[in-house]
């Protein structure tokens, strides 16, 4: 299909320790449209970050991709050489840290950085030029553009959040990976960075893949949702339906955690721990904590069932008989 | 920079000096019994009978030299005006050279040795400790860092007298000791500083092989806890090139530490490596204060640590004004 972006498959990414091997990310297939926003929840340590460097192969050594394959516009990014990978990284895919305090050079003019990304992806052509191109940037994320001229400890939270924005977007990429980008601010200015990412991501038409736990956040900002459990995609579906009609166990756990105003003295965990990924149990990983367990959870792992085109489940509950193809 | 802030560290500057000052003139003075006397005292007693007329000739000179019989007040007025002309009175044990002409033949001895050691070890260490806290660096640099623990960990003068025997006495490539060929005579020419290069090179050695272990090893330290930073992760995912992040990431930022150990030790320099000049008897400052302290030549000691305070203090003063302009995080007006 032509409007597809990024296309990842069976992408698994193991982290040899001295106690063994952890697989963090075990067998992640989604695909992602031109201007679609996908959002990756799950808990802390279900993969989500270890996916998002993956797909910028900025996992350090001796973490390792041992089998899978990462498509962005046609192009084989685990093919790449580390220069050609260095060149499409914030050219053609690019991050929204998630330390907004700490992420930018504490000893460098916030113009020099954005001159030195122009510098290393070889679009350095004239002081001026560039400068016009920074406080054009600047404005789209809704800063004054004398901010270039300021030291990272100069500027709030909000206001360094919106600067790694905008040096996400200089290079015009095609898909914009956002970690937890508000993680570490207030809740209004967090409504304001993510408001602010939307709008930067319409106007550049890239695609964008949003992860956090905050469902809340997640329900407002992205098309589609993906959980994440113990290193697998479990469920991926539109926000809607993934909010209305959850179909794996653990999914409909996440959205009955959520707090509402009504049933505030309701208050739902989910029972249990998170799996060691170091000894992950057999079968379906969830099948521990699940209360819809079926007998053969604890031995086969359940493979990915299209319930609807759009709508993906990795659970035993639904029968393969209804079986449609992945669209690709 | 706010002229507040440069106002301030001034201040702050002149103010040790001040206090260096009144310290060194107060302790001879508040040691019980006449200075100049026991200090002649001594000198008489290790010396023949015969000198004893020279000696009270001496202890006379002394006395009008210091006005000791002056009130306090002028005797500290006094001394400021000879400190502010660095006259810091004679020499006891090669009276009568003064304590100023002593330190000045000594000092560019020792500045052009150990301050350029000093800083070529700086520079060496850091770099090196840089890259070894690198991830990406051959697994046999590796190796390296065992060595330089062995190597902080061994005395520079232990070096020296190792560097001595292989290189001057077994091999014969360098002397043994000394700044230049004893009884040549100094020009601006290339086989004097040929000569003295060629003397330097020894004692140098074993000043920048002992600090490159202690630079480098707390250079590593820094720079394994910069790459954890955010800042460092963003600088990979912008795709900056390697050379790009190690420098202006990595070494920018563990450098900041660095530097104030390193004003710390440039303000050391006046005092010489004096077990390094006393091996390779290197006619430096430290050298004079080793040989001022078995003399003791009390005034010549007096002199070299005075400069010492006032140099260090100057290093740090220097570094205060120098160091918001390289971290910008300092600000000027909280200081
Ligand atoms: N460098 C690493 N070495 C070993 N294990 C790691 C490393 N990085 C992450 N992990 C493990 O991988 C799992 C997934 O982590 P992560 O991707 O950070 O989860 P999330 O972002 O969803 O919270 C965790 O169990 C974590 O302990
Ligand atoms: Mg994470």
């Amino acid at each position: 299909m032509s409007d597809l972006t990024l296309k990842v498959d069976n992408l698994h990414v193991h982290f040899p320790t001295p106690a063994g091997v952890v697989k963090a990310v075990n067998g992640v297939t989604f695909t992602l449209r031109q201007r679609e926003r996908l959002g990756l929840v799950g808990e802390s340590g279900s993969g989500k970050t270890t996916t998002a460097l993956a797909l910028m192969r900025l996992l350090a050594p001796p973490a390792r991709i041992p089998h899978g394959s990462m498509i962005l516009d046609g192009v084989d990014l685990l093919a790449l050489s580390e220069e050609k990978m260095r060149q499409a990284r914030f050219a053609e895919i690019s991050m929204v840290p998630q330390g907004a305090m700490n992420s930018l050079n504490p000893v460098m003019r916030i113009r020099s950085q954005f001159v030195e990304l122009f510098q290393a992806h070889g679009q350095f052509t004239s002081s001026s030029d560039i400068d016009a191109r920074i406080a054009s940037l600047l404005e789209q994320v809704g800063l004054n553009p004398s901010v270039a001229g300021m030291f990272p400890h100069e500027l709030s939270g909000g206001m360094k959040q919106r600067v790694c924005i905008a040096m996400a977007v200089a290079l015009r990429p095609k898909v914009i990976i956002a970690d937890e980008p508000t993680s570490a601010l207030d809740v209004v200015v967090q409504r304001q960075v993510m408001e602010t990412l939307g709008r930067v991501q319409e106007a550049l038409g890239a695609t964008v893949i949003l992860v956090g736990h905050d469902m809340g956040l997640m329900a407002q900002f992205v098309d589609r949702i993906g959980v994440m459990y113990a290193g697998r995609l479990v469920e991926v579906g539109p926000v809607r339906t993934i909010f209305r009609t959850p179909k794996h166990p653990y999914t409909q756990m996440l959205i009955a955690s959520i707090p509402t105003l009504e049933q505030k003295k309701l208050f739902k965990g989910i029972p249990g721990v998170a799996p060691s990924l170091l000894n992950p149990p057999s079968g379906c990983p969830f099948h521990v904590r699940c209360d819809q367990r079926l007998e053969h959870c604890s031995r086969i792992v359940p493979d990915s069932i299209a319930l609807s085109p759009d709508h993906w489940v990795a659970c035993h509950l639904y029968p393969k008989e209804e079986h449609h193809d992945q669209p690709a | 920079m706010s002229v507040r802030y440069i106002v301030q560290r001034t201040a702050i500057f002149v103010l040790v000096i001040v206090l260096a000052v009144t310290v060194n003139f107060a302790i001879p003075r508040l040691i019980p019994g006449d200075p100049v006397e026991q200090q002649l005292a001594q000198l008489s007693a290790t010396s023949s009978g015969s000198m004893s007329i020279d000696i009270t000739a001496m202890a006379q000179a002394y006395r009008e030299k210091f006005g000791l019989d002056r009130p306090v007040i002028e005797q500290y007025f006094n001394y400021w005006r000879d400190i502010l002309r660095f006259e810091f009175g004679y020499s006891l044990s090669n009276y009568p050279e003064t304590v100023s002409n002593s330190i000045s033949a000594a000092l560019p001895w020792t500045l052009g040795l150990v301050g350029v050691s000093t800083f070529i070890s700086f520079v060496i260490g850091s770099l090196l400790g840089g890259l070894l806290a690198w991830p990406r660096i051959p697994r046999v640099l590796r190796g390296f860092i065992p060595i330089l623990m062995v190597i902080s960990a061994v005395p520079y003068f232990l070096l020296g007298i190792i560097l001595i025997y292989t290189l001057a006495i077994v091999g014969r490539a360098f002397p043994a000791g000394g700044a230049y060929t004893f009884g040549s005579t100094l020009r601006f020419d290339l086989q004097t500083i040929g000569d003295i290069l060629r003397h330097a090179a020894l004692p140098a050695t074993s000043i920048i092989i002992a600090g490159i272990g202690s630079w480098a090893l707390s250079m590593r330290g820094m720079m394994i806890s910069v790459l954890g930073e955010d800042y460092i992760k963003l600088a990979q995912a912008k795709g900056l090139r390697e050379r790009r992040i190690f420098l202006w990431y990595g070494m920018r930022n563990s450098m900041l530490p660095q530097l104030t150990t390193l004003a710390l030790a440039l303000g050391y320099v006046v005092s010489g490596a004096i077990l390094v000049e006393v091996i390779f008897s290197y006619p430096g400052l430290g050298y004079k204060l080793y040989q001022a302290i078995q003399t003791k030549d009390y005034f010549v000691v007096q002199g070299i640590v005075l400069m010492l305070i006032i140099a260090i203090g100057f290093a740090l003063y220097v570094m205060d004004l120098i160091y918001p302009l390289i971290d910008p995080r300092i600000q000027y007006e909280r200081a």
